[in-house]
Parts: structure tokens; sequence; C-alpha cells
């Protein structure tokens, strides 16, 4: 498989101040096309910041990302929001649903910005509910959901747009375990279908749910970990 | 973004804070209401000129004595200015003057049989018919002959016949004005009233010689009465009585003239100096009220992209582009000064209605001020909204998407 995702001695500083915060020292990662990775480490070192550059939220301070091989450096704002809008889904760790909108607005909002016509719009994002496995709730508003369903809604608008990437930060954060299970079984099959997806996670049995495993500490890949298939499952606290 | 999508969005973020929305746009709505309002009077002024200009006949002028200042009358030489008869004499050789007619007017009461009638005597020429436009409808009109001899004959107004007379023919009967006996040669026909109400038809026309020396006693006119060709003679012929009069009355160069000159010009100045002032005051209220509303727009707009910046970082971590954002809340802006505006031109329409109402002035709301204001108040939300959108599309994805 070819890779989706380089990136080479990676710095991302933050100015505050008069003070430098170095979130990122110098980090290199590939990432193959289809992968499922988890990001791991203690707080604050630096893995939101990595998910934000490779989700063109960012940019680095220096350093390169290919992203499918061309150079994000390189690209204006609007060709950044582009690729946010077609190649990569975004899952938060607080759903980052708007309050005031029901689950099928939600989930449209991706095509809105992609230009698609209305009527497509809300079959599309029908659809999307449907695999996810929140039919009937369409009308719902946030409050009206609970926290997995709401996650759900989030990752239904995540993938609307089909894109290759899916990047989730913390994404079962803020659920209990049986919640948590059930939605790694829906990351599980995305990538299935061929996603690939990278999320950040501290707990080791969510992150025992990926193929490979990255640990940051203090900005920089301290150990990265391919698990392979027959290692899937087993327990990672052995990191 | 499609900005059908927007205009969707935005409605429902204003349908939200309905109460915020209408506070917010009541600049809008005083200002919008106020535009609306002060052309629909402007308009209605010029409506009200038009009408007097043709009922009065444009081309007519009155020499009265006295300065235009008033507090000049009467101390210029220690006796109140009259204007001799002969003025008028003088006058009628002007190039631009067609007719010429010096005017005398008294209260008298009429008398016929056991009827009488208090009513207005004028004192005029012949052609005091043809300077008003206004004719004899029964029998005819005193003749030059009839001036020069001060000879004893009148010409009813309207309301003076029926009144004496009631279907009776006047003509060729003879009233008592007075100590003296006049005979009816004609009766006028009817011209109904002034504009302030005063009944134009209650009247009795005679010779000025007759009422000057048979029943005032005096040699001197009130006032001279003058058509000349054509309205656009006016000024001219203003200048040209106004440098006669002062010869005849032997005015030094440096001295207040001892008479004025009323045109309809005059009126119509008047007219438009009142409405000049409407204009000056509704215009500054509504182009003050539009600005406080514009600025009050870009008050709460820029408190909405605060409240939603959070939105604003989920829309952009999802694909929205800086001119997305930018649109959506330029849309917003622009939906609530619309929405100002609309609620602005309802008043605006019911305002002149009342105004019209009580100063009994016509208003005319014309499609073109409702355009205006409604472009007016449409312009007003993009300026006053640019500033706060173009705020929110700067914003940075990932501080716009951890805002608590
Ligand atoms: N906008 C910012 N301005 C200044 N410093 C920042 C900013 N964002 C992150 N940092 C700093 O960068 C470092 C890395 O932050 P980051 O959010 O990437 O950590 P993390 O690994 O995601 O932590 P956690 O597991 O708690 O989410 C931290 O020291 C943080 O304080
Ligand atoms: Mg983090």
């Amino acid at each position: 498989m070819e890779d989706i995702i380089v990136v080479e001695d990676l710095h991302k500083i933050y100015k505050m101040g008069d003070v430098d915060v170095h979130a990122l020292r110098g980090v290199s990662i590939k990432i193959k096309k289809g992968e499922f990775v988890s990001v791991m480490g203690p707080s604050g070192s630096g893995k939101s910041t990595f998910m934000n550059i490779l989700g063109c939220l960012d940019k680095p301070t220096s350093g390169r990302y290919l992203l499918e091989g061309n150079d994000i450096s390189s690209l204006s704002k609007d060709e950044l929001a582009e690729i946010r809008n077609k190649k990569i889904g975004f899952v938060f760790q607080n759903f980052n649903l708007l309050p005031r909108s029901t689950a099928i607005e939600n989930v449209e909002l991706p095509l809105i910005y992609n230009d698609i016509p209305s009527n497509k719009r809300s079959k599309l994002a029908k659809d999307a509910l449907l695999i996810i496995g929140l039919e009937g709730r369409e009308k719902h508003y946030p409050t009206q959901l609970s926290g997995g369903q709401q996650q759900r809604v989030a990752i239904a608008r995540a993938i609307i747009n089909e894109p290759s990437i899916i990047l989730a930060d913390e994404p079962t954060g803020n659920l209990d375990t049986t919640t948590s299970a059930e939605i790694m079984e829906i990351f599980k099959s995305l990538n299935k279908d061929g996603k690939t997806i990278i999320m950040i996670t501290h707990e080791t049995d969510i992150a025992a749910f990926a193929e490979k495993i990255i640990v940051f500490r203090d900005g920089k890949v301290m150990k990265e970990k391919w698990r392979g298939m027959e290692g899937l499952h087993e327990p990672v606290s052995s990191l | 973004m499609n900005p059908l999508v927007a205009f969707r969005v935005s409605y429902r973020a204003l349908k939200r804070n309905k109460i915020r929305s209408i506070l917010t746009t009541l600049g809008i709505i005083i200002g919008v209401a106020a535009v609306i309002t002060m052309v629909a009077l402007t308009q209605g002024a010029k409506r009200l000129i038009e009408e007097q200009l043709t009922s009065l006949g444009g081309n007519s002028l009155i020499i009265n004595p006295g300065s235009r200042t008033r507090s000049g009358v009467g101390t210029v030489s220690g006796k109140i200015n009259r204007l001799p008869s002969e003025d008028a004499e003088a006058i009628r050789k002007l190039s631009t003057v067609t007719h010429v007619s010096p005017i005398l007017d008294t209260t008298e009461q009429v008398v016929w049989g056991n009827r009488n009638w208090f009513t207005g005597i004028v004192g005029a020429s012949p052609d005091f018919i043809f300077i008003n436009g206004w004719f004899p409808e029964r029998g005819g009109f005193f003749h030059n002959e009839d001036v020069k001899n001060a000879e004893l004959v009148c010409v009813l107004g309207k309301t003076v016949a029926s009144k004496l007379f009631g279907y009776q023919n006047p003509v060729g009967k003879t009233v008592r004005i007075g100590k003296n006996s006049f005979k009816v040669i004609g009766v006028m026909g009817s011209i109904g009233q002034t504009p302030s109400g005063k009944d134009q038809d209650d009247v009795v026309l005679i010779p000025y010689t007759t009422l000057q020396k048979r029943i005032l006693g005096v040699n001197y006119v009130d006032n001279i009465s003058v058509s000349v060709r054509t309205s656009n003679d006016i000024p001219f012929a203003e200048a040209q009585i106004t440098e006669l009069l002062r010869e005849r009355h032997h005015i030094r160069p440096n001295m207040e003239d001892d008479f004025y000159v009323k045109t309809q010009l005059n009126i119509i100045e008047r007219i438009f100096s009142i409405s000049k002032i409407m204009t000056i005051l509704l215009g500054s209220i509504a182009s003050i009220s539009l600005i406080v509303g514009g600025i009050g727009i870009m008050n709460i707009m820029l408190v909405s992209v605060t409240e939603r910046t959070r939105e604003i970082g989920v829309r952009m971590a999802v694909g929205a582009k800086e001119r997305d954002i930018l649109i959506q809340f330029l849309i917003e802006a622009l939906a609530l000064s619309l929405l100002g505006g609309l609620i602005g031109i309802i008043l605006g329409i019911a305002g002149s209605k009342i105004s019209s109402l009580f100063t009994h002035w016509p208003t005319l709301v014309s499609f073109g001020s409702v355009v205006l204001a409604f472009s007016f108040s449409a312009i007003i939300g993009i300026f006053f909204g640019l500033y706060p959108a173009s705020k929110a599309s700067k914003l940075d994805p990932i501080e716009a998407l951890r805002y608590e």
C-alpha cells in the first residue's frame, strides 16, 4: 500500500507572549492507506497539535507534510478548507455538533460546503444515519440524543463526503465503556471499508482496536509499534 | 455555499432571538419610516403647489403698499403708504404687462327688497376678469366707461346673488349698497373656496372709482393686480414694476421700497421652504436613526459572532471557506436590516397617512421612495455587517473549536 500521509521533522511552536511553547519537536511518521492508527501519550505531549496539523486545521512551524503525495505547506486557506471538506473527516471528544440544528442537518453540513443540491443532501444524510444506526432520529436535536448517539451523528457527518481519512481526537473520551465499544465497532467497520483512521486515545483497550500504535512524549514520537493482525485485541499495557 | 442556504441559516438564527432582532432593527425601522414619510410629504407639497398654481393663475402679481419688512410700514414717512390710482395707468404701459386692475375693498350691507346680506365689496377695473380668469355667467361686466364715470353698477358673486335673489335673475334689478343704489349688470360664475376655506363667491364687484368716490371718499387704491403674458415673464415684470414705482415715488437709491410686489412665486417659495424644512428635519432624523440602526446591527452581529464562535469553528472544520462564513454573516446582517426596512416601510406609509390626516397636507407614498428606503436599509446592513462578518471569517478554526 502507498503512504497516504508522510510527515518529516514536524515542529510546532506556539508563541505565548515572550514564551515559546514547543508543542512538536521533530515528528516524522509515515501512514499507509487503509491503516488504523492509535496515538497515545501523556497529556500535553502534542497529540492534538499533531492531529490538527494532519487535519489541515493548523500549519506546522517547520517540517514537511505530504498528503497523498501533495505538499500541504504550499496550499492556500481555501485549498486547505477544500481538503478538510473532501479528504478528511473529523470526530471530536466533545462531538462538536451544532446545538440548534437537527441530527440530519448536522450530518448535511459538509455537503453544504461541497455544493451538493438540497434534495441530494438529505438523501445522503439519511443514508449515512442509517449506516450508523440512527434511523428515525433525523429530526432530533443534539440535546435530545445520548452521548453515544451524538457521537454517531458526528461520525456520520465525518464520513458523509466519503473522505479517505478519518481523524478522531479521543472519540470515546466522554463515553462509558459499553458505548465506547459500540463506537469502536463503527470505526473498525469503516476501516474495513478502506478508510484510513487515526485516533487519539488515553485508554489502552481502545487503542487495542488499531493495527499500529504511536506513542508521543514531549512533542516527539517515543515509540511506534506495529501490532499486526494476530496481535489485535491483545492488551497493550506492555507498551 | 449557496446564498439560499445562507438565508435559511440566518432566518433561523434571527427567529431564535425574535425580540432581540426587532429591538436591534429599531433604528432602521425609525430611519426608513422617516424616509418614507419625508418623501411622501414633499411629494404632497409639490402636488399642493401645482394645484395652487393652476387655480390662482401663475401669471399674475399684486403690488401692495408698504415695505416687505412689516416693521418698516408707516415709519418711513410717518404716515401709512398708499398707492395712487395713477400708478396703475403707468404700469399698464410696461412691455410685459397685459392687464392691470387697481383693487380696493370694503365691507357693506347689500339690500334687495326685504333681504339683505353683509358682504365684501371689491372695486376693480374691467381687466379684473382677465387677470383672474373669472368671468360673468349672466349679464356682463362693467366697462372702462363705467370706471371713468364712477357709475353705480355692480356684478354679484354667485353666493351674494343666491342669498339675495334665490332663483330669480338679478340682472337688471337694483340693489342698495350702503346709501347708494346700484344696478346689477351681471352675476359671476362660481369659483368656490380658497385652499384656506374662504368663499370667493361671497363678493360684489363694482368699478374702483365708484368705490373710491361714492363709498369711501378716497383717491388711493389698496393694491394693484397685474397680469403678464406667461409666468416666465414674472421675474422681469417684477423688476420693471419695481424700477417704475421707485421712480414715481421718488425713492432714493439707498431707501427701501414703499411698496412690495407679491407674486405666486412668493407663495410657491413659502410652500417650498416649509417642505424644505420638513425634508431637512425628517432627513436628519432618518440619517441619524439609520446610522444608529446600523451600529445596532453591527453590535448585535459582533455579539452573535462571539456566541457562535464554536459553530464557526465546526463549519470551518468541515470545509467552510472564509468566504462562506463571511457571506453567512453578511446575509444575516442584511436580513436584519431588511426586516427593519420592511417594518419601517409599513410604519412610514401609516405615518404619512396619519400626518396628512392631521395637517390636511396631501401625502403621496411613491413606489420610488419604497425602493429607495429598501435599498438604503440593504446598504446599511451590508456596510455595518461587513466588519463582524469579516471578523467571523478570519477566526482561527482551532481556537474557534476550543472556545467555551
Ligand atoms: N493554542 C495554543 N497556544 C499555546 N500553547 C498551546 C496551544 N495549543 C496547545 N498548546 C500547548 O502545546 C502542548 C501540546 O498540546 P496538545 O493539546 O497537543 O496536547 P495533547 O497531547 O493533546 O494533550 P491531551 O492529552 O491533554 O489532550 C501543551 O503544552 C499545550 O499547552
Ligand atoms: Mg489533546
